[in-house]
């Protein structure tokens, strides 16, 4: 049961986070919707990096007694959750950015006081 | 000749390095003169476009080619990216390319007298680049990496008239659908990750179970690219993000939106090739039940398109909605080919979708050119406000009668040869489908002959009377829209032949793509 815990999380912040993003009217909560389902898409993808008997694969640091490189894990979903770490911020610096000057503009982030672009 | 090899072997990642290095030049080169700038953008695009041919012609004659980043021999920490290049590759990288030099050109006089234009032509490579990533790599985690760059860099080009509210409005509507999209795309990934230990497409497409979580990842992947493709009902980024950027964005965004459509491709094609002939429940097998799906979601979008292109009044939105309307036809006749899987019918259709691709990038391309020209001398946007510009834009009224006929499939413009052969063959799947993908193209021409009496014939307004020709730079970049769809719509066989086929043959034969990256191996 207790393998199956992060899956449940990840689900949890996924659903959070895009009922946020579809049904909040306030630009900073759609932000932070999305940020939310990042950092579940995120926990999905570490714990996809967990293997049983796997050792972190540091060179200076490998216990006594480890088969070189069988044991070893490839970090690939790490490297992968870092990459998707620094794009989010990018993404999240802009998504703010743009918010701030839709406020400087309309001085509202409601959503349903800025719709302009209806039809 | 030995020079031309280095170049050849080398040229997967130089198509890509070149619009990065002179993204990341920009800024400098900008320091010393804006003349220069210019020169620079379409000296290192010719560059780009050399290698772009150098490739091309080296696929379609020998077939795919994979290119190695990293480990070269094959010891157990395996840490490499493959780029696979095959004909539907080349052929969207072909699009791109045509795409980036017309904006590049008409850039030079349509922003003139703008500010920032060091760092709108950084972003601007930026999206050229990761659209060629996107194209030409076989990592599908790399595809999501280009796939993020685009969308942040397209999503501050969209918002480049900053003062505007709308711009930014349609900006932010834009990489709210585009992050959470590819948020998703990313979570296939890690799906796939999970089952097969693998990231490279041909690995993942050899080893693919087609378990439940595959049909999950299969979902996702279809709903994330086909909202970035802009395929209703997840289609409403596209009018505002379209209509509110200016016309040279909108060509190189168009380049990002196609790339998502050839990750559509790839991904049914290619990465679910094994098991699209898989029976699913009730004995009905996979390809008949995502074709139907595909071209259910295509009509709707042609409807929709078409319908809500009748009723706008501001030009670049119209042209807009027009471009969903294309994107549907693309999909009626992908959707033809994969529900109908094996039937020779289903072959005209994917070649009658592929040609259509590029045929729309021209068309839509040449249109959104000529309202930007219109937006650019009378600084109006609605169709009210503006009439009789053919008195003295006469040019920009050629090229948009031009790109009108081509749109709504008129010969000989080439719109014409690709819905011919989108019609033909979706008529032997369902005649009714046809009666509609055929009914809503006469609409289309409809609504841009309105176009043509509201704007350019009629009575001349009084503050329209010092209205000039559009500027040389503008008028050229039309212009060679202009002539590409003249040229394909007079001379279809030969880039049927040439180019469409050898992709359509890539696409359908997905067996040699796996073979050649697993014996590259």
């Amino acid at each position: 049961m207790i393998q199956y815990i992060p899956f449940i999380a990840v689900a949890c912040l996924i659903f959070i986070g895009l009922y946020a993003a579809m049904f909040r009217r306030n630009l900073i909560k759609i932000v932070i919707g999305i940020s939310i389902i990042e950092s579940g898409v995120n926990l999905f993808l570490i714990t996809l990096g967990y293997r049983e008997g796997g050792v972190a694969p540091i060179f200076t640091s490998l216990p006594p007694g480890t088969t070189y490189p069988e044991q070893m894990v490839l970090p690939v979903v790490q490297a992968l959750t870092l990459t998707s770490i620094v794009i989010g911020v990018a993404v999240l610096a802009l998504m703010l950015s743009l918010v701030m000057h839709i406020y400087r503009k309309y001085d509202s982030l409601d959503v349903s006081k800025i719709r302009r672009l209806k039809e | 000749m030995m020079d031309l090899d280095v170049f050849l072997q080398h040229s997967p990642a130089l198509i890509i390095a070149t619009p990065l290095l002179c993204a990341f030049l920009m800024p400098l080169v900008s320091r010393v003169h804006a003349t220069l700038r210019n020169i620079f953008a379409i000296f290192m695009l010719g560059v780009t476009g050399f290698f772009v041919g150098l490739l091309a012609t080296d696929v379609l004659a020998n077939g795919p080619r994979v290119y190695v980043f990293g480990a070269k021999d094959l010891t157990l920490p395996l840490v490499r990216i493959l780029f696979t290049v095959d004909s539907i590759s080349i052929f969207m990288v072909i699009i791109t390319s045509i795409l980036a030099v017309v904006a590049v050109i008409y850039s030079w006089s349509f922003l003139d007298k703008q500010d920032g234009l060091d760092k709108y032509y950084t972003l601007l490579f930026l999206v050229v680049a990761s659209a060629f990533g996107m194209q030409m790599t076989g990592d599908i985690f790399n595809f999501f990496v280009f796939l993020e760059i685009s969308c942040i860099a397209s999503c501050a080009l969209i918002a480049f008239w900053i003062t505007e509210g709308e711009s930014l409005e349609a900006a932010f509507k834009y990489i709210v659908i585009s992050s959470v999209g590819a948020l998703f795309l990313l979570f296939a990934v890690g799906i796939f990750y999970a089952q097969y230990n693998a990231l490279n497409i041909a690995t993942l497409a050899q080893s693919l179970q087609y378990s439940f979580l595959d049909k999950f990842a299969l979902i996702l992947l279809i709903v994330v690219l086909g909202m970035k493709a802009g395929l209703a009902p997840m289609h409403m980024w596209l009018p505002d993000a379209y209509g509110r950027a200016p016309p040279s964005v909108t060509l190189v965004i168009m380049s990002a939106t196609l790339a998502s459509f050839y990750g559509i491709l790839r991904v049914l094609f290619t990465l679910y090739g094994n098991v699209l002939t898989t029976t699913i429940r009730f004995d009905i097998p996979l390809h008949v039940v995502v074709g139907w799906i595909l071209i259910a979601l295509a009509v709707i979008s042609i409807l929709i398109g078409v319908i809500m292109a009748l009723i706008q009044s501001d030009l670049m939105r119209l042209i807009g909605y027009t471009a969903v309307a294309e994107v549907g036809y693309i999909f009626l006749a992908i959707g033809t080919t994969i529900a109908a899987l094996g039937a020779p019918y289903a072959t005209v259709a994917l070649h009658g979708g592929i040609f259509h691709i590029l045929n729309d990038a021209l068309d839509i391309g040449l249109l959104f050119l000529v309202a930007g020209a219109i937006y650019y001398v009378t600084k109006k946007r609605s169709l009210d406000d503006i009439s009789g510009l053919a008195r003295t834009m006469k040019f920009t009224t050629v090229f948009f009668i031009i790109g009108l006929l081509a749109v709504a499939g008129m010969p000989p413009l080439n719109g014409f040869t690709s819905k011919f052969l989108i019609y033909e063959s979706v008529y032997q799947l369902n005649p009714i489908l046809s009666i509609i993908a055929l009914l809503c193209s006469i609409l289309m021409l409809a609504v841009f002959i309105k176009v043509l009496y509201a704007a350019f014939l009629g009575p001349e307004l009084p503050d329209l009377k010092d209205v000039k020709e559009a500027p040389k730079s503008m008028l050229l970049a039309m212009g060679i829209l202009a002539a590409l769809a003249i040229l394909i719509g007079l001379f279809p066989n030969i880039f049927l032949d040439t180019l469409v086929r050898p992709a359509a043959d890539a696409l359908l034969n997905h067996t040699q793509y796996i073979t050649t990256v697993m014996g590259g191996i």
